[in-house]
C-alpha cells in the first residue's frame, strides 16, 4: 500500500493543474486538437504519473518500468504535458503540438517522443496494445504494471470486448483499464449516440475486478490504484466518473469542447480560471 | 518432386527458431492446427497465446508485446489477418515500425472447398501498400523457411503469405535469399514468367512445354513483393523484351501491378498479368479453380505464346 497523505495530495494537485494549464497552452497554440477529453483525464494522469507508476525520464527504455498506454489517444495533451512536466523531454516542446515535424503529433506516437509508450488514435486498440504488455510482462517474469486510459465511448468499438475478454482469460492482474466515464462521445452524450452502459456491469461480465471512483477526487484514484495492485487474479477496470472539460467552467459537460481549441480570448478566460 | 505445403514449412521453422530464440513469441486466433503455430504451441506452450477468435485483438496485443521487445509471429488465414484487422496492423503494427510478422496461411484460391468467404485475394494488394511493411510470398518449403530466418532478423513489420495445399519444391535446400531479391530459376531470352508463391512451379511446368515448342523462357520467383527487385525486373524485361506476371492474387495490386509499376517507370516493354481477374473465388478442388480462374499450366503456356506476338 502506498501511503496517501496531505503531502502526497498536494503533490498531485499541484500537478494536475499544471497539466491543465498546459494542455489549455498547448491547445490554444495549435489552434486545433482535444480538449474536453484530455481535461477529464487531468486527475486520473496527474496521480499516475507524480504517484503511482515507475519510471526514470532519464531512461525511458527501462525495461522495469510501468506502462501507460494513451488508449483514447486523442487526449493527446494531456499526456505530453504529464511527460513534459516529469522531465521527459524540455517544456518548449509542447510549443510545437500538431506542428509539421514535431515529436508531438496529433495523436501519440512512441517513435517521435520519449515517455509514449504505444501508438494510439484510433479508439479500441491501445487496450489490445496494453494487454499484449501484459502479457509480455508475465512472459518475462517481471513485476511492471500496465495502465490503459479509455473513453467511454471507445468503449462502444468491439475491440474492446475482444481485449477485455483476453485480459481476464489471462488472468492478467498487472493490468488496470481507467475509463474516463464523462458521458460524451463527438455526437452528443453516450447515452443518446451508443450507450456503452452498464459499463462497470459489462467489464464485470467480463471477469474484471471492478472499481468505481470520482475521477476527480485524488485520494479515491490512489485508493484505487493502491487496491488494483494489491487485487490479484484479474485485471481491474476502474470506471470513473468525470467531468468533460473539468475545470474549465465554460467547457464542462460541452460537447463542443470534444474537438475544438480555445482561441486567444477563451485560453485566457480558462487560463484566469486555472490560476 | 518432393512436395511441401508452406503452411507445414512455416510449422516446422518456427519450431526451429523458437528453439534458437528465447524472444520469440507466437499467436494464433483458433486456427493452429491450420496454420501449424500448433507445433510451436506443444513445445513452448508459454511463449504461445492464443487469441481466440478476436484477430483485431490478437493484433493489437502482437502489437504490445512487441513494444516490449518480443519478436511476434502473428498468425490466422490470410483474409483475416489481413482483412479484418487491416486497421489495427496499419496503425497499431506497421506504423509503430514494430517486430510483428504476420504469417497468414490459407491465401489465395487454392484455400477450395471452403469457398470465398475464406479465399483471400486482395491481401498483397492490403500490405503492400502500408508503409514500414515487408511482404514476402514464398513459393515452396525451402522459401518459407529461409524467408522466417529472414524475418526473425529483419527488424521491423512484415507479412508472410502462405499457402494450404502441398506444392512442389522449386528450390535448392542451399537456397541463399535476402529480402528483396527475386530469385531466377531458369533462364531464357525468349520471354519471362514472374511468378510468386503456388504460380512459381506452374511457370517451370510451363517453361518445359514451351521449351519443346522451342520457346525459352526465364522463369523468376518475385518471392519477395516488397521491397520489390527492380534490379531483376529491369534485367529481365532488357533481356527478353515482355514479361508474364503469375499470381494466385486479384490483377489489381499484387505482383503483376507491382512489376507494372517498375517496368512502365524503367524499362518498357509488354506485360501481360496473369491473376483473378478483379473477381472472388469459390467452392472446389484447388487445381479445379486454377483452371477456372485461368491459372492452370495449359492456360499459362496459352498466354505466353500470345504475349510473344506481341513483342
Ligand atoms: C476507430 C476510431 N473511430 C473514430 C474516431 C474519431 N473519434 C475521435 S474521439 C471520438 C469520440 C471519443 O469519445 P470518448 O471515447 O468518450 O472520448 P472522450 O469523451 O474521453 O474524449 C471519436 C469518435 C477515432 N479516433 N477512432
Ligand atoms: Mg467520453
Amino acid at each position: 500500500m502506498r501511503r496517501i497523505g496531505e503531502e502526497e495530495l498536494a503533490v498531485t494537485s499541484e500537478k494536475a493543474g499544471i497539466i491543465r494549464q498546459e494542455i489549455i497552452k498547448m491547445l490554444g497554440e495549435a489552434g486545433s486538437g482535444h480538449t474536453g477529453g484530455s481535461l477529464s483525464a487531468a486527475d486520473m494522469v496527474a496521480c499516475l504519473y507524480f504517484w503511482e507508476m515507475k519510471l526514470d525520464p532519464q531512461k525511458p527504455d527501462w525495461q522495469d518500468r510501468d506502462r501507460f498506454v494513451l488508449s483514447k489517444g486523442h487526449a493527446a495533451p494531456v499526456l505530453y504535458a504529464a511527460l513534459a512536466e516529469k522531465g521527459f523531454f524540455p517544456r518548449e516542446y509542447l510549443r510545437t503540438l500538431r506542428k509539421l515535424g514535431s515529436p508531438l503529433q496529433g495523436h501519440p506516437d512512441m517513435r517521435k517522443l520519449a515517455g509514449v509508450e504505444a501508438c494510439t488514435g484510433s479508439l479500441g486498440q491501445g487496450i489490445s496494445w496494453a494487454v499484449g504488455m501484459a502479457l509480455a510482462a508475465r512472459i518475462d517474469q517481471r513485476d511492471y504494471r500496465v495502465y490503459a486510459l479509455l473513453g467511454d465511448g471507445e468503449l462502444e468499438e468491439g475491440m474492446v470486448w475482444e481485449a477485455a475478454m483476453a485480459a481476464a482469460h489471462y488472468r492478467l492482474d498487472n493490468l488496470l483499464a481507467l475509463v474516463d466515464n464523462n458521458g460524451l462521445q463527438i455526437d452528443g452524450k453516450i447515452a443518446e449516440v451508443m450507450s456503452p452502459e452498464p459499463i462497470a456491469d459489462k467489464f464485470a461480465a467480463f471477469g474484471w475486478n471492478i472499481l468505481e471512483i470520482d475521477g476527480h477526487d485524488h485520494r479515491q484514484i490512489m485508493e484505487a490504484l493502491n487496491s488494483a495492485r494489491s487485487f490479484k487474479g484479474s485485471p481491474t477496470a476502474v470506471i470513473a466518473h468525470t467531468i468533460k472539460g473539468k475545470g474549465c467552467s465554460f467547457m464542462e459537460n460541452r460537447v463542443e469542447w470534444h474537438g475544438t481549441a480555445p482561441n486567444r480570448e477563451e485560453m485566457e478566460k480558462a487560463l484566469a480560471e486555472l490560476a | 518432386m518432393k512436395k511441401q505445403a508452406t503452411r507445414d514449412a512455416y510449422g516446422q521453422a518456427l519450431l526451429e527458431l523458437g528453439a534458437l530464440y528465447d524472444n520469440i513469441v507466437v499467436l494464433d486466433a483458433d486456427l493452429s492446427k491450420s496454420t501449424k503455430t500448433v507445433e510451436f504451441a506443444r513445445a513452448y506452450p508459454e511463449r504461445f497465446i492464443n487469441a481466440g477468435i478476436a484477430e483485431q485483438n490478437m493484433m493489437g496485443m502482437a502489437a504490445g508485446l512487441a513494444s516490449c521487445g518480443k519478436v511476434v509471429f502473428a498468425s490466422s488465414f490470410a483474409i483475416f489477418a489481413t482483412g479484418r484487422a487491416f486497421e489495427q496492423v496499419r496503425n497499431s503494427i506497421a506504423y509503430a515500425r514494430l517486430n510483428v510478422k504476420i504469417c497468414a496461411t490459407h491465401a489465395g484460391i487454392t484455400v477450395g472447398e471452403d469457398g470465398s468467404s475464406h479465399q483471400s485475394v486482395e491481401d498483397i494488394a492490403l500490405m503492400r501498400s502500408v508503409p514500414n511493411m515487408t511482404v514476402i510470398v514464398p513459393s515452396d518449403g525451402i522459401s518459407t523457411r529461409q524467408a522466417l530466418f529472414q524475418l526473425y532478423q529483419h527488424d521491423g513489420p512484415a507479412y508472410l503469405r502462405l499457402g494450404r495445399p502441398a506444392v512442389p519444391q522449386v528450390h535448392d535446400p542451399g537456397l541463399d535469399f535476402a529480402i528483396g531479391q527475386a530469385v531466377e530459376l531458369r533462364r531464357g531470352k525468349d520471354l519471362s514468367l514472374m511468378a510468386c508463391g503456388i504460380m512459381v512451379s506452374k511457370a517451370l511446368q510451363a517453361a518445359e512445354i514451351l521449351a519443346a515448342e522451342g520457346i525459352e523462357v526465364s522463369v523468376v520467383d518475385m518471392l519477395s513483393i516488397k521491397p520489390l527487385d527492380k534490379e531483376m525486373i529491369i534485367r529481365k524485361a532488357r533481356e527478353s523484351g515482355a514479361l508474364l506476371t503469375l499470381e494466385e492474387h486479384s490483377i489489381i495490386g499484387g505482383l503483376g501491378s507491382s512489376i507494372c509499376e517498375a517496368v512502365c517507370e524503367y524499362c518498357p516493354v509488354p506485360v501481360t498479368c496473369l491473376g483473378i481477374n478483379d473477381l472472388f473465388g469459390q467452392s472446389g478442388s484447388p487445381e479445379e479453380l486454377l483452371q477456372y480462374y485461368g491459372l492452370g499450366v495449359e492456360q499459362i503456356v496459352e498466354k505466353a505464346r500470345k504475349l510473344l506476338k506481341k513483342k
